[in-house]
């Protein structure tokens, strides 16, 4: 346990070093989710786009 | 060289029957400056510390002022369009407008410079070097300016846009403007910076013509 | 209808699309795999630095984002030139993309930096030449992004923050040469030098692991992003057909 809290306590510097590390990690995972979360919603209205298309009233 | 001397006289003359911009810019220089020592305190060490980067940022937004009209008003009516059908090079045409844009306001900036100076308390010695500094600076912020300007032509919201797109740009001006006065004052030559700040003018007047002329291509297509 | 003609030009990219679907997980992979080592190499199983102990190991994250950040910088400004000159759809769509990675690369960059210099320097910032144009940098990315939205006709959105990344290149080489030309408190490049890194294995690797994951991490975001914007264009494509034919 005193090995894990030494650890984490960075030599004094986990002030700095575990900030640094969280906010990149919550950057890039926002990024990533927003990312991801564009391409489904652009699939899904594609899909919904084409269905249209395809019924031969043209309407949904 | 017709071309842009007609443009040129042009855009001066609607300035000088207008008359309001241009008063309006060293208006708005004079008192952005003035706000200062109501800000910081009326101490008069304090202001001649701060007071070559003060004039130096009040001219920066007031030079950002008028530059969403360089463009704008020649792109409603029309003839913006006209003029790129001509056989002058475009580049020409944004010269002579930036020429004019100097003339409007960076030229008034200069003129109103030394009052500030002398409200904020600079040290006489700084004076020389300050009007040179800005001499150099402003055309190089009318070139830069009119990039922005040719960018947002047609954009929602693009006298916000413009500073958002033009102020960074702006910087390195400013970081050796105010530096030539301050090395001025502490006994430093000034030179070094003002040396810069003309590299920066002779780098900007060929690319900044270029990629102002190139937008408004974009643009008008 | 020109605005129609160019769209349709996009309706079936599919050979991109096809090499995307290669691509992508092999990012992905990538990106976890070097994370993981990355993290384990920098964060356990290497010593902290002799002078600026543990704090060397923010480096591992702040660098590989500085870079990201440049790299980003200069493929938008390359795809912007693609899109000017030879009026490339796919150009375009990279370069849109890529601006939203850039600038979060940058505020990772800027913000670690931070993190760095407090117990380093004694201070959250000095407004030296690195720091400030990085700053410049994270505007540039800003200002492209809110110029792209900023018009009705997407194409002229895309055409002037296009004109804008390539003006905003002049400030690459200012960012790469600062240090060198003004001597700061930042440090001086150590990594990428012609006689071989001036820095120990043990925190080579980690850096240069956690550099190649945010570089597949970059390819990754931007396959879906470039796929999504595609996706999108087909869409209004579409809708334009049938507003037309009805």
């Amino acid at each position: 346990m005193d090995r894990v809290t030494e650890y984490l306590a960075m030599g004094g510097y986990a002030g700095f070093i575990w900030p640094a590390y969280g906010l990149a990690a919550v950057v890039l995972a926002v990024l990533f989710v927003a990312s991801r979360r564009r391409l489904t919603a652009a699939a899904a209205e594609l899909a919904a786009v084409e269905a249209v298309e395809r019924s031969p009233s043209g309407e949904a | 060289m017709n071309r842009f001397a007609a443009i040129l006289g042009r855009d001066l003359r609607l300035a000088v029957r207008q008359g309001v911009d241009s008063l309006m810019v060293v208006a708005f220089f004079v008192l952005a400056v003035v706000l200062f020592p109501f800000g910081v305190g009326p101490e008069p060490g304090v202001l001649a510390r701060i007071a070559p980067g003060v004039i130096w940022v009040a001219a920066l937004l007031a030079a950002m002022l008028s530059l969403e009209r360089l463009f704008q008003a020649d792109h409603e009516d029309g003839s913006l369009e006209l003029m790129a059908l001509e056989p002058v090079a475009l580049e020409s045409v944004v010269l002579a407008k930036v020429a004019a844009h100097w003339l409007t306001t960076g030229l008034p900036l200069i003129v109103a410079a030394p009052l500030l100076a002398i409200l904020l308390n600079l040290p006489v010695e700084g004076f020389a070097v300050l009007l040179l500094a800005l001499l150099l600076g402003t055309p190089t912020l009318s070139l830069i300016g009119a990039v922005g300007a040719a960018l947002i032509l047609g954009a929602r919201r693009g006298g916000v846009l413009l500073s958002l797109l033009v102020l960074p740009l702006f910087i390195p001006v400013l970081i050796f403007g105010a530096a030539a006065v301050e090395a001025s004052l502490g006994g430093f030559p000034a030179r070094p910076h003002l040396l810069i700040l003309a590299a920066l003018l002779l780098a900007a007047l060929p690319l900044c013509t270029w990629a102002a002329a190139g937008a408004l291509r974009q643009g008008l297509e | 209808m020109a605005p129609s003609s160019s769209l349709h030009r996009f309706a079936n990219p599919a050979r991109f699309l096809r090499l995307a679907a290669v691509v992508q997980p092999w990012a992905a992979g990538l990106t976890i795999a070097a994370l993981i080592a990355g993290l384990y190499l920098g964060l356990i199983a290497s010593p902290g630095d002799y002078q600026q102990g543990e704090t060397v190991r923010i480096m591992y994250i702040h660098v590989p984002s500085a870079w990201m950040a440049l790299f980003c910088y200069t493929n938008m400004a390359l795809a912007s030139a693609v899109a000017l000159i030879w009026r490339h759809p796919l150009a375009d769509v990279i370069a849109k993309a890529t601006a939203p990675i850039g600038a979060c690369f940058t505020f990772l960059a800027l913000v670690t930096g931070s993190l760095w210099g407090k117990p380093m320097w004694g201070t959250w910032w000095v407004w030296d030449a690195r720091l400030t144009s990085v700053l410049i940098l994270f505007f540039l990315y800003l200002g492209y992004m809110a110029l792209y939205n900023a018009f009705d006709d997407a194409t002229r959105g895309a055409r002037a923050a296009a004109v804008l990344a390539l003006v905003g290149v002049v400030n690459v080489p200012i960012i790469k040469f600062s240090v060198d030309w003004w001597n700061t408190l930042h440090q001086p490049a150590s990594v990428v030098k012609l006689d071989g890194p001036a820095i120990h294995p043990s925190m080579l690797w980690p850096l240069l692991l956690m550099a190649l994951a945010f570089t597949t991490y970059y390819v990754w975001v931007l396959l879906l992003r470039v796929r999504a914007e595609l996706i999108g264009r087909r869409v209004r494509a579409i809708r334009l057909r049938q507003t037309q034919v009805r």
